[in-house]
């Protein structure tokens, strides 16, 4: 299956979940938030949250600004 | 003087809140900050970055510097939402700058969109910090939503033109029941301490130190500017005269 990691395509072997597509780009243990689709996923659900061909996961942190 | 900076019932012996955007180095952010006595700062929300090095969370982190998510670069409410909610979840925090703008050419507020964002999070349980226009109706209407602070600009972010209305600053001060917070167009530590003399609860500002020459100096001017501007608030400027008034005794 194809999953959308922060905008880019990501061919994976299924299943994969949230927690797998995160690992991907950080290993930070906090600071980090994702989001599967627009809906926002609690770190305590990213484990158990399996994706789907097509779904796009965005992994958001904070940077200087403002 | 005791004189602590009160939002949502948290309290802050600083009045400078400071943003981090801009900045050369981690480094120079580190010390400007610590110039500043900052107890506050501003992070906006971004994709993750795998190659990035450092990370401005563990600077704050490291020196005991509340960080406070922004919306920096939301046109719609929805946006916006999107982004508080993401923020609160990766910084364990319910307090959101809320800014929702209308155009990237001047970065002006867009009240329609900013007033609907600010009722969706309050009624989500955040602590809404709003940037908005200086004026004082919508930072009435702010207010009524259930915003914790209103924070109006002085002039667009990163203008540095200083406060153009201040005329609408008192007036947002005058009746504003939560804390005023004057939000971008500082220029230099005079703006901040006007400010401060208006009656404003705290400045906020990034560019006029971020790409100030020296960061990390004039960071620390806007303490002292904005520390001075609060006591001369407390302590009453003069009248001012038409004529002169003689502060030397006659001499017979």
């Amino acid at each position: 299956m194809t999953v959308v990691v922060n905008g880019e395509p990501h061919v994976a072997a299924s299943p994969m979940s949230l927690a797998d597509a995160v690992a991907l780009l950080t290993a930070a243990p906090t600071g980090v938030a994702a989001a599967v689709n627009g809906e926002v996923v609690r770190r305590a659900e990213w484990t158990s949250t399996q994706l789907a061909d097509g779904d796009e996961i965005e992994v958001l942190t904070a940077v200087q600004g403002g | 003087m005791d004189d602590p900076l009160l939002i949502a019932g948290e309290s802050f012996n600083s009045r400078l809140i400071m943003g981090t955007g801009g900045m050369p180095s981690l480094d120079v952010l580190d010390r400007a900050l610590v110039a500043s006595g900052t107890e506050l700062t501003t992070v906006a929300m971004r994709r993750v970055d795998p190659s990035a090095a450092g990370s401005v969370l563990d600077l704050l982190a490291a020196r005991g510097i509340r960080a406070l998510p922004n919306t920096a670069g939301c046109y719609t409410a929805a946006e916006a939402v999107r982004v508080a909610k993401l923020a609160r979840e990766a910084l364990g925090t319910n307090w959101i700058k809320l800014e929702v703008i209308a155009d990237e050419r001047t970065l002006l507020p867009d009240p329609v969109e900013l007033l609907a964002a600010a009722e969706q999070l309050v009624a989500n349980g955040f602590v809404v910090l709003p940037y908005t226009n200086d004026d004082p109706v919508l930072a009435r209407r702010l207010e009524q939503a259930g915003c914790s602070a209103v924070m109006p600009l002085g002039s667009p972010i990163g203008s540095g033109l200083g406060i153009r209305n201040t005329h609408n600053i008192e007036l947002i001060v005058e009746s504003a029941g939560v804390p005023v917070i004057l939000d971008a167009g500082i220029g230099t530590a005079s703006d901040a301490a006007i400010a401060m003399e208006l009656g404003c609860a705290a400045v906020l500002l990034a560019t006029s130190v971020t790409r100030a020459r020296d960061p990390e100096l004039m960071a620390e001017a806007m303490r002292l500017g904005v520390a001075g501007g609060r006591l001369a608030y407390h302590a009453g400027r003069i009248t001012r005269r038409r004529y002169a008034q003689a502060s030397s005794p006659p001499t017979s």
